[in-house]
């Protein structure tokens, strides 16, 4: 028996969702006009006004964001309420202008979290369920959100947060905890350890697991599930919509339903900017129709994926995505964490070194590794092994705090690395995703 | 009258000793000192050449990464107690070694001799030939 969270909105006819998003739309494209400047500068530049804007058939009228704009705009450009109605804030890593700050208001965090509801509730989740949260907790918003998602189902929520895994093994076990909400790779890490405990699939409580924030193959759910006994869902979202519930599994695990009464979803050519028609693999660009403090309009993700509207067997009517196959930028997403090559290169500017950098990720044990190769320079070296050592801590401690991730850095010799016709190749992932 | 060292990174891999030494023998640089400091990921070979310029020159033109710094060249008489009595010295000058390594001083009749990388050459230097220690010169070497 398929169960449902908000089900009348969930499994409305695709003429119903049409008409709230219409409705919605509409209103927010008012709210925004009035309340953010930085936007309706963008509107008056493309000659739209509210005015032209009657139904979602209009959407495409309206100007994109991108994280560009999140940068200039930063910290308070695109807020749409005064900072005395918003409630908190969340962030991505990053210590520069990549880092993206959101604004929530209570009325955003109650979507927010019930998005976070439906996706746990499609997983089975019901208030008889144990939900350990093992997403970060704190600015990133994967705790947060599954956090406040697994009150709203009426879970006993366990916010174990990441980390010290033996001690999240033994919330599992001792409180007999049926969902789990973490990274695929956590997950898969978790997987291990209890396996190497001698626990079997049989012997964990776990029954479903709401994994996401990374990208992840079919082959390692398959692993995921026969390790933990456990069927495992996706999740999707980013920090500038809300966080992890802008899209989820269902029972079907055939793509991730659109929480479309929130999110308007568009696919469209990174290149040409046109919209491209149902079922055309693109970049995903999503409308927040009903967040106040964030409004997010025409929002680039940078995600390529597609989207299908065929009927789902769960009974959903809301689209569905694919996995996402790529970037239509340079992002990569290593343990969960948004990391920009450049970010990489400003830390090794910042230390007074050449960019002659590489940076290879790959996945060893199920979980992402990050090596920074860095060419020798003259102003690194000298005689002295422990000195050297010193300076590749410098540059590991100062990638740390501009990533909020532990790097290797590895020196190779001048001139080693690779360049195809003089530009260097600046990324080798050797993951199989 | 201290001596320079030239240090040369080198990645971990089989053959790029070779290559360092191959580039100095195409070019006819004369090694008289060699030794190798290992850490997991690279390596530094520091030697003693006798006409640094040219060398630094024949590294770089062949992209290697180069550093040249101080050293102390010092004879060590060859008997028992040669280089404690040396050490002595240095201890009692407070001069604090950092690392170090044996060469020969001579073709004929050779005797031996120690490179010393000490904290601060130049203090150091004055210290240890003021209690008798003939420290060699970049001309000596060269003549040797």
């Amino acid at each position: 028996m398929e169960r449902y969270y908000q089900e009348e909105i969930e499994c409305a006819s695709y003429e119903t969702i049409r008409a709230i998003q219409s409705e919605k739309l509409v209103k927010q494209v008012r709210h925004v006009w009035d309340n953010v400047p930085y936007y309706r500068k963008k509107m008056e530049e493309k000659g739209v006004t509210p005015d032209d804007i009657k139904s979602v058939d209009d959407l495409h009228k309206l100007p994109f964001l991108s994280k560009n704009d999140l940068r200039v705009a930063y910290p308070y450009g695109l807020l749409g309420k005064d900072l005395k109605d918003c409630v908190r804030i969340q962030s991505t890593s990053g210590t520069t202008g990549k880092r993206v700050v959101a604004f929530y208001t209570q009325h955003d965090i109650d979507l927010w979290e019930d998005c976070c509801a439906r996706a746990i509730t499609a997983a089975g989740g019901t208030n008889e369920d144990v939900c350990q949260v093992s997403y970060g907790y704190g600015l990133f918003t994967g705790g947060p959100g599954l956090n406040g998602g697994s009150h709203k189902v009426g879970c006993l929520t366990v916010p174990t947060s990441s980390g010290n895994t033996d001690r999240q093994i033994m919330f599992i076990m001792d409180l007999q905890a049926t969902i789990l909400c973490c990274t695929p790779s956590y997950a898969a890490y978790l997987g291990e350890r209890m396996k190497e405990l001698g626990l079997g699939p049989d012997d964990i409580p776990l029954k479903a697991g709401i994994f996401g924030a990374e990208a992840w193959s079919e082959e390692m759910r398959h692993d995921i599930e026969k390790t933990l006994g456990i069927k495992a869902y996706d999740i999707y979202g980013l920090t500038e919509l809300s966080g992890p519930g802008v899209a989820f599994e269902c029972s079907a695990q055939q793509g991730m339903h659109i929480n479309e009464d929130h999110f308007i979803a568009e696919i469209i050519d990174p290149d040409t900017l046109e919209v491209l028609p149902e079922g055309s693999e693109g970049e995903l660009v999503f409308t927040a129709v009903d967040k106040e403090a964030f409004p997010m309009i025409r929002y680039r993700t940078r995600d390529i994926c597609t989207l299908t509207r065929e009927k789902c067997s769960c009974g959903r009517t809301h689209v569905r995505m694919g996995k996402p196959k790529g970037r239509s930028d340079d992002m990569l997403i290593i343990r969960g964490v948004n990391v920009f090559p450049s970010q990489i290169e400003t830390v090794l500017l910042n230390n007074g070194y050449a960019a002659n950098y590489q940076i290879i990720v790959d996945r060893v044990n199920n979980t992402d590794t990050l090596d920074v190769q860095v060419e020798m320079t003259p102003e690194m070296f000298t005689d002295n092994v422990g000195e050297i050592a010193d300076r590749q801590r410098v540059l590991v401690d100062g990638l740390k705090s501009m990533l909020g991730l532990k790097a290797k850095v590895s020196l190779v010799a001048p001139k080693s690395i690779a360049r195809s016709e003089g530009k260097a190749v600046r990324v080798i992932d050797k993951r199989k995703i | 009258m201290s001596l320079k060292q030239i240090s040369v990174f080198l990645v971990n891999k089989p053959g790029t000793l070779k290559n360092m030494t191959g580039v100095l023998a195409a070019n006819k640089v004369d090694m008289r000192a060699i030794s190798l400091a290992e850490t997991k990921e690279f390596g530094i070979a520091r030697i003693i050449v006798d006409n640094v310029i040219e060398a630094v020159d024949i590294l770089k033109e062949a992209d290697f990464v180069t550093s040249v710094n101080s050293v102390l060249a010092v004879e060590v008489p060859d008997e028992p107690g040669g280089l404690n009595n040396l050490l002595e010295i240095f201890a009692a000058e407070d001069v604090n070694i950092e690392y170090m390594y044996s060469f020969i001083i001579g073709r004929e009749n050779a005797s031996a001799g120690m490179i010393f990388r000490v904290g601060d050459t130049s203090s150091a230097e004055p210290k240890l030939t003021a209690r008798g220690l003939k420290v060699l010169s970049q001309e000596d070497i060269a003549e040797l």
